[in-house]
């Protein structure tokens, strides 16, 4: 689960870890609000940041600089006003805005090759790390923290020599690589990143201080981990959910949105993907990616179809269920079921094989659905099917 | 022979009692699997399925009565990880792991300790192991097999089924079919298992079926390339259509940053002389046109 950069900054705030204050505004007089708080405070302007749960927000125009109250107002009403990707900025974070000397790339990952969690860092801030790796994976250093005992101060070390940061920055680095670590396993995160994680400049009693902050901060939280977390499942943003996503979640049915036409339904996620795949090879595409999992009954199977249905690009629904677990006549029960229900006719082809599939077969054919012996054929006959439907378009 | 699991296994089942814990183990033993032991604490002393299997209070005891030296584990999700590590406490050399959504971090400290203590786990997250006509451990249905020389792995439950039924359905028969699990942090990996494979004298071709996410599979054609040259091989990619950034079902199944991706995947695997099947109906026809003559 993705959450916003308000919500992962208050994670690492709540481990210790430098980050300026910050407050989040729904509409443009909260910005302008805020805004007058931080300047007052001493800030020489803010910074207004759209919430939204995709990258790219800056280069869509949906970070800026204020000066004034009435600038902030300005620019957060523009910011508010904006879609990012196709979703629409509900809200935006205020905060001072900082003076800045370095900026620093530093993230924690699950690494599956190694089965460590890696922490990455980089001298190339600010920057979007995939784009890093790309282009000059040498920048990038890594170190793994160790399985029983998290991360070690010396890795801490080695990480922040290897980016040039010493003196009196080494040891808020070691803390701050400690603590992204220790967010991570605190909230079973799968990722943590400071991106920039920046030397800011600020003026203090005797001028000039320069200290080691978090500008942004991105987490995304294991899904398996969210029921023992209750607090984190809080922080779902449903302004950015589909309705269509909460209602597979309810039913424990795992479903992606897609573009194409013909509607799958499918038990088990390798086989989901393969049978996505095999509309593509004939021809069509897929509309989702769904998995009804494993043992399904009846109200699963009509939970499927109404969500399959609620898509209008819909022409044809290909339905595969390889029984182990998942008892075929159950499916094909709830199928029958689920048509006599069903607003809109929709051609649909059936391939039910593995535990009682014939009796699910028997069940299908008194109740006329187009059936189908094997997967490429299932695949050819739903293409068939919705071209038909649209006379030609697949 | 075989790999993992034969006739000298000798299972337990963790959370024997429970509605998924009975309900496989009453196909294992059907198919011959000899279950020596079930465990679910607080329930030592009775019997299950039917009185045939002893039910003990812990894994060690199990071990200490019936000789177990292999698990299979269908604890829910949070007690998973101990159970795991209650097995390899117990002496148990080979744990599969059939739980879904255990949280990744919590399999960093176990597969750790599995390592140390010299066992194998399979899995989380996995339909277990079959080896035709000897034994079967998981939820992988009997009926889609047949004796044979083949070995297959795969990271998927049923596309293993539709590949491992085209394979039977075409006369072509299986020495060990393991699926390793659909999570990101499992035990035992493509390459792992590649090289129980290779030693084993009766497996004399391999089925692999990957799909997206992680780099297991290019890591296992990189080890075929060098090691398994004179060896039949045929794969299978799932996700050749997934779009980039979302979790497709399988907790490890996500393409991120540009990586990952089938084409990758099906790239490592042909630069390693391995065919890749555009449906795993076609594995049977591939497998021959690699050479398999079983």
């Amino acid at each position: 689960m993705k959450i916003q950069e308000a919500d992962a900054k208050s994670l690492l705030a709540a481990h210790g870890l430098p980050v300026p204050p910050w407050a989040v505004a729904r509409t443009a007089a909260d910005a302008r609000v805020a805004a007058e708080r931080f300047l007052a405070a001493g800030a020489g302007r803010v910074v207004i940041k759209a919430q939204v749960l995709v990258g790219g927000r800056g280069k869509a125009g949906g970070v800026k600089l204020a000066g004034s109250p009435a600038e902030a107002e300005e620019v957060a009403a523009r910011i508010l006003g904006m879609e990012i990707k196709g979703i629409p900025v509900r809200k935006v974070l205020v905060g001072p805005a900082a003076v800045i000397v370095k900026e620093f790339y530093l993230g924690a990952i699950l690494d599956r090759a190694s089965r460590r969690i890696v922490l990455m860092a980089s001298a190339e801030g600010g920057v979007e790390i995939e784009e890093v790796a790309r282009t000059t994976p040498e920048a990038i250093h890594r170190v793994a923290a160790h399985p029983l005992l998290g991360l070690l101060d010396w890795q801490a070390r080695e990480l922040a020599f290897a980016v040039g940061l010493g003196g009196p920055q080494l040891r808020d680095f070691v803390r701050i690589a400690r603590g992204i670590v220790a967010t991570m396993r605190a909230n079973d995160a799968d990722l943590v990143e400071v991106n920039p994680l920046a030397i800011i400049r600020e003026s203090g009693p005797e001028g000039y201080v320069e200290r080691l902050a978090c500008l942004d901060a991105k987490v995304t939280l294991d899904d398996s981990a969210l029921p023992r977390h209750p607090d984190l499942e809080k922080l779902r943003d449903l302004d950015e959910e589909d309705p269509a996503d909460a209602e597979a979640r309810h039913y424990d049915i795992s479903f992606i949105h897609l573009d194409g036409s013909i509607g799958c339904m499918v038990n088990g996620a390798g086989l989901a993907m393969t049978t996505m795949d095999l509309v593509n090879r004939a021809g069509g595409a897929p509309a989702n990616f769904l998995d009804i999992g494993g043992g399904a009954k009846a109200d699963r199977v009509s939970a499927a179809m109404r969500l399959i249905l609620a898509d209008p690009k819909v022409r044809a629904i290909l339905v595969n269920i390889f029984g182990g677990i998942t008892r075929g006549d159950e499916v094909a029960r709830g199928l029958i079921d689920a048509r006599a229900r069903q607003e809109r006719d929709v051609p649909m082809v059936v391939r039910i094989v593995g535990t009682n599939a014939e009796e699910a077969g028997r069940l299908l054919r008194e109740a006329a659905f187009e059936t189908a012996a094997t997967l490429d054929e299932a695949a050819i006959k739903a293409v068939a099917a919705a071209r038909a439907k649209t006379g030609g378009m697949a | 022979m075989s790999i993992l699991i034969g006739r000298e296994t000798r299972l337990v089942v963790q959370g024997i009692t429970g509605r998924e814990g009975e309900f496989h183990s009453r196909q294992m033993l059907e198919y011959g699997t000899r279950i020596v032991a079930g465990v679910t604490p607080g329930k030592g002393g009775l019997s299950a399925l039917d009185n045939r299997v002893p039910v003990f209070d812990t894994v060690g005891e199990a071990v200490r009565q019936t000789g177990a030296n292999t698990s299979c584990i269908f604890v829910p999700a949070f007690g998973a990880p101990d159970a795991i590590l209650e097995a390899v406490g117990a002496g148990i050399e080979t744990i599969f792991c059939i739980t879904e959504g255990i949280p990744a971090l919590d399999m960093l400290p176990v597969v750790e300790v599995v390592r140390a203590a010299g066992a194998r786990l399979i899995g989380p997250n996995c339909p277990g192991a079959t080896s035709p006509g000897q034994a079967k451990v998981g939820i992988i249905p009997g009926s889609i097999h047949r004796v044979g020389r083949v070995g297959v792995v795969s990271r998927s439950g049923t596309l293993t089924y539709e590949a491992v039924q085209a394979m039977t359905d075409a006369g072509i028969g299986q020495s060990t079919c393991v699926g390793i699990g659909g999570d990101p942090i499992i035990g035992t990996t493509f390459l792992d298992v590649l090289q129980l494979f290779a030693a084993d004298p009766e497996t004399e071709a391999i089925v692999l079926i990957g799909e997206i996410g992680g780099s297991a599979e290019e890591e296992a054609a990189a080890w075929a390339a060098a090691y398994l040259r004179d060896v039949p091989m045929a794969a299978f990619i799932a996700g050749r259509t997934a779009p980039e950034g979302k979790r497709m079902g399988h907790a490890g199944a996500i393409i991120s940053g540009g990586r990952g991706t089938a084409a990758e995947k099906v790239t490592a695997l042909e630069a390693a002389g391995i065919r890749v099947a555009g449906s795993p109906t076609e594995l049977p026809a591939l497998l021959r046109a690699s050479g398999y003559r079983g």
